[in-house]
């Protein structure tokens, strides 16, 4: 560990922080470009972020401190969640600290708040949001973390760090235990930051949102931290992805020039995830609720696909 | 003459676009008619009341109740106690008059003998003794209080309720439904609606027929075409003029326009609805174009006051024929292509097929009118069964599916797209030469009646004039009125995110039914 470590996880921190918010606007840009609408302007997250710091936070008259904490948790959550899946560099101070089950871990954690939360003031759709969310989670969870010990056993170890340099840097060899792995990770992601086919996060229907019923009641700068950390979330799940099925280009280094490299295959790499995320929202219609245990079942089975595949190929 | 061996005399209303006929009768003949109609299959059309203790000291209130009969349009008229105005329940005949009954207790103080007697209209905005439809009711505001309205409770384990509105996270109409659900499976809903009551039958009274006609345009935004000519045929029924044959062709045309309009946006919100929004960002931009060339040709893009009484207020010249044609043509191809994408998208087919059942024999129990209904098997469209000029001519195509689901609904609506392009084509063609409009005059203690197939189903306007020529009373029927009950059927059994998806594929409107 030296300085530029430190450097590199605070610059990898900010990153995410500011990078978030404009992933999120460019999505939505494709998205209208791809339905022939005029596109919002790709800071418009930003835009709304800022209207939603101005306005006045109003609370409901049964809203325990539970209700008022969430949202700086969850934050909380997903910038750490953001900053341990290696971006610019594997050189990380959190790399030792925190490894792929913790990060299952930290998606939890914010999970099990918004879900209280949602359910804290006692409305019909906050619980019915809650519900729906656990359901996807407790699916999702598992396929999750079969992706990631895929990805372990070939890096014989759990730590995101160690995991992309091996799959980055060190032989040169077509894994076809990730291949598996990279689509159950899609169709997990896709569930995880609520988006088409699973949720539909543009729409206005109560009795149809999963994410966004459970936030109903939020206003104020709440929202707008609720908001950011989906964005954040949506930023470390596109970085996961990256890191663990497209890893080549993070330096395993921290110096000025690798970093700077870095950054620009990252802004590269994003914006072609960002691109296919607005493909697969464009193309396919939301699913039926109870669609989704089999849509996040097939996700589980290929992932166990991708071990079986790992252990007989490689065993 | 008698319908259906009733032993009732039907007068024949003379000058109506379509036929028309009325009868008075007591409550027990209103009651056998009412079975005998039902056990016949027809439909009921409508349901309202009257006040015409005006009259003389012995008058007291009226109630008509419209049907449709296989010979046309038959009103019937119950004069009630001016003291205790009390009428038999027919919802247990016609499930779907339960609501215009208790509309017809709200604004005019009647009693039913027995049977569901919540209010409707009312929603404590004002006192439970306090009439607005009454001749000698003041106007009046009352400060609103708090409701209590007995909703119909679902007992049982792990029963729970979800209740929706009036107010909704989009800017859609207030309407408050009642969910009792098992998890995401719905047991029942049980809908409060009637938030829209604006007094439009009182505001009538008094009017000429010229305002009236501006005044029946804006019942509702979306049907402003079907509500005017229905207004015009009634007033026309009055004043006994003829309209000329190049207007009755013009309203046809206009008529199918705004029917187009309304399919296009609505097939576009029903791929919204299961996240496709690749369809709705094509649909309105199909409606948007359409729209505009209604401003362009018409003047306005809803075609809001384009039928007035006598005939119309527009023309259309060689070059807007063409404009026409164009547009139908290129409306055709992409309509098709849309179509296809529609029904090859297996996502949205999962989502369509299966979802908010109407079988046949439920509709027809509900009384489902127009495109929901026809979507259910019900082969009733008055441009075919009930034609006014020019539609006899023109021979409309009647769009039928049987599923009853939501995929039926929007195969419906892409039929009548075709087929309504097919008309406009038609009339373009044979657009008869002559004058625009005749003269209207407003004749007193006369009764007109006129009805149109809107694109959302019939919509029913009955006028009455009073001795100095001036309307004594209008009473509008929306179609919504006869299908809401329905969708409360169809969400039986479904689970709760399909709903949305479910009441767009109705597309009912809120403010129609609640004048």
């Amino acid at each position: 560990m030296n300085a530029y470590a430190i450097l590199a996880q605070l610059l990898e921190l900010a990153t995410a922080l500011v990078m978030a918010p404009i992933l999120v606007g460019w999505v939505n840009q494709c998205r209208a470009w791809m339905q022939n609408r005029s596109a919002p302007p790709l800071l418009q997250t930003y835009y709304t972020l800022n209207k939603l710091f101005h306005k006045e936070v109003l609370l409901a008259h049964n809203a325990s401190s539970l209700f008022h904490s969430a949202p700086y948790i969850i934050f909380s959550c997903m910038a750490l969640a953001a900053a341990i899946v290696p971006t610019l560099s594997t050189d990380l101070i959190f790399s030792p600290a925190a490894d792929a089950i913790a990060l299952v871990g930290l998606f939890a954690l914010a999970r099990v708040f918004i879900a209280l939360a949602g359910m804290d003031v006692g409305t019909a759709f906050g619980t019915l949001g809650a519900r729906r969310e656990m359901l996807i989670g407790f699916l999702a969870e598992p396929a999750l973390l079969m992706v990631f010990f895929t990805a372990s056993l070939i890096s014989q170890s759990t730590s995101l760090s160690t995991i992309v340099e091996t799959l980055a840097h060190k032989e040169i060899a077509i894994y076809p235990s990730l291949a598996f792995a990279g689509v159950a990770f899609t169709m997990v992601s896709l569930a995880e930051n609520a988006r088409v086919p699973v949720d539909n996060p543009t729409t206005h229907l109560e009795l149809t949102m999963i994410h966004e019923a459970m936030i109903l009641e939020y206003s104020g700068r709440h929202l707008a931290l609720i908001e950011w950390a989906a964005a954040l979330k949506l930023f470390a799940y596109s970085c996961l992805g990256i890191a663990l099925f497209f890893p080549f280009g993070i330096p395993e280094a921290s110096d000025p020039l690798s970093l700077t490299l870095a950054a620009i295959i990252l802004v590269v790499k994003l914006a072609i995830g960002g691109f296919l995320l607005a493909l697969i929202e464009t193309l396919s219609a939301k699913m039926r609720i109870f669609r989704a245990p089999e849509f996040l079942g097939t996700a589980f089975l290929l992932a166990v696909l991708a071990m079986l595949v790992h252990l007989l190929l490689r065993a | 003459m008698p319908f259906l061996d009733l032993p009732i005399d039907f007068v024949a209303l003379p000058d109506h676009a379509s036929p028309t006929f009325t009868a008075r009768v007591d409550a027990t003949q209103l009651v056998a008619a009412c079975n005998a109609a039902r056990a016949a299959g027809r439909a009921l059309v409508s349901l309202w009341g009257s006040d015409e203790r005006d009259r003389d000291a012995s008058a007291g209130f009226e109630l008509h109740v419209a049907f449709d009969f296989e010979e046309g349009l038959v009103c019937l008229s119950l004069p009630l106690d001016r003291d205790a105005p009390t009428f038999p329940d027919l919802a247990a005949i016609y499930p779907n008059a339960n609501r215009l009954q208790r509309t017809a207790c709200d604004l005019l103080g009647l009693k039913l003998e027995s049977g569901d007697a919540r209010p409707w209209l009312r929603h404590a905005n004002w006192p439970a003794d306090y009439f607005p439809l009454r001749r000698d009711t003041p106007d009046r505001r009352f400060p609103t209080e708090n409701e209590e309205y007995a909703f119909v409770r679902v007992e049982g384990d792990g029963v729970h309720e979800i209740a929706v509105g009036p107010i909704h996270a989009g800017i859609i109409e207030p309407g408050h439904f009642r969910f009792s659900v098992m998890g995401e499976s719905v047991l029942r809903l049980e809908q409060r609606l009637g938030w829209k009551h604006k007094g439009v039958d009182r505001r009538f009274a008094g009017m000429g027929l010229a305002d009236g006609a501006r005044l029946a345009g804006r019942i509702s935004g979306d049907s402003t075409v079907a509500y005017a000519w229905a207004y015009c045929q009634a007033a026309e029924a009055i004043a006994g003029a003829e309209v000329p044959e190049r207007a009755r062709w013009l309203r046809a045309l206009l008529l199918e326009r705004e029917r187009v309009a309304n399919h296009l946006g609505d097939l576009g919100y029903l791929g919204n609805d299961v996240a496709l929004a690749f369809g709705l960002a094509q649909f309105m931009r199909l409606k948007e174009d359409w729209v505009r060339l209604n401003a362009t040709l018409f003047g306005h893009r809803f075609l809001m006051d384009r039928i007035v009484p006598g005939g119309v207020s527009v023309d259309l010249d060689a070059q807007g024929i063409n404009a026409l044609r164009q547009q139908c043509l290129a409306i055709d191809t992409e309509v098709r292509r849309l179509k296809s994408i529609y029904d090859e998208h297996a996502g949205l087919q999962d989502r369509f097929l299966t979802t908010g059942r109407i079988p046949p024999e439920l509709a027809l129990r509900l009384g489902v009118t127009g495109l929901a209904g026809r979507a259910s098997g019900q082969a009733r469209d008055l441009r075919s069964t009930h034609p006014c000029a020019p539609y006899a001519t023109l021979g409309p195509m009647l769009a039928l599916e049987h599923n009853g689901d939501v995929a039926a609904r929007s195969l419906v609506r892409f039929a009548e797209i075709n087929e309504s392009l097919r008309l406009i084509g038609r009339i373009v063609d044979d657009l008869p030469p002559g004058e625009l409009r005749s003269e209207v005059r407003s004749a007193p203690d006369k009764r007109g009646f006129g009805w149109v197939e809107g694109w959302r189903g019939d919509i029913l306007v009955a006028l009455e004039t009073g001795q100095d020529g001036k309307l004594r009373r209008g009473h509008c029927q929306d179609p919504s009125a006869h299908n809401w009950p329905a969708l409360e059927h169809a969400v039986i059994d479904n689970i709760v995110p399909d709903f949305p998806l479910i009441n767009k594929s109705f597309n009912l409107s809120y403010s129609g039914p609640d004048l």
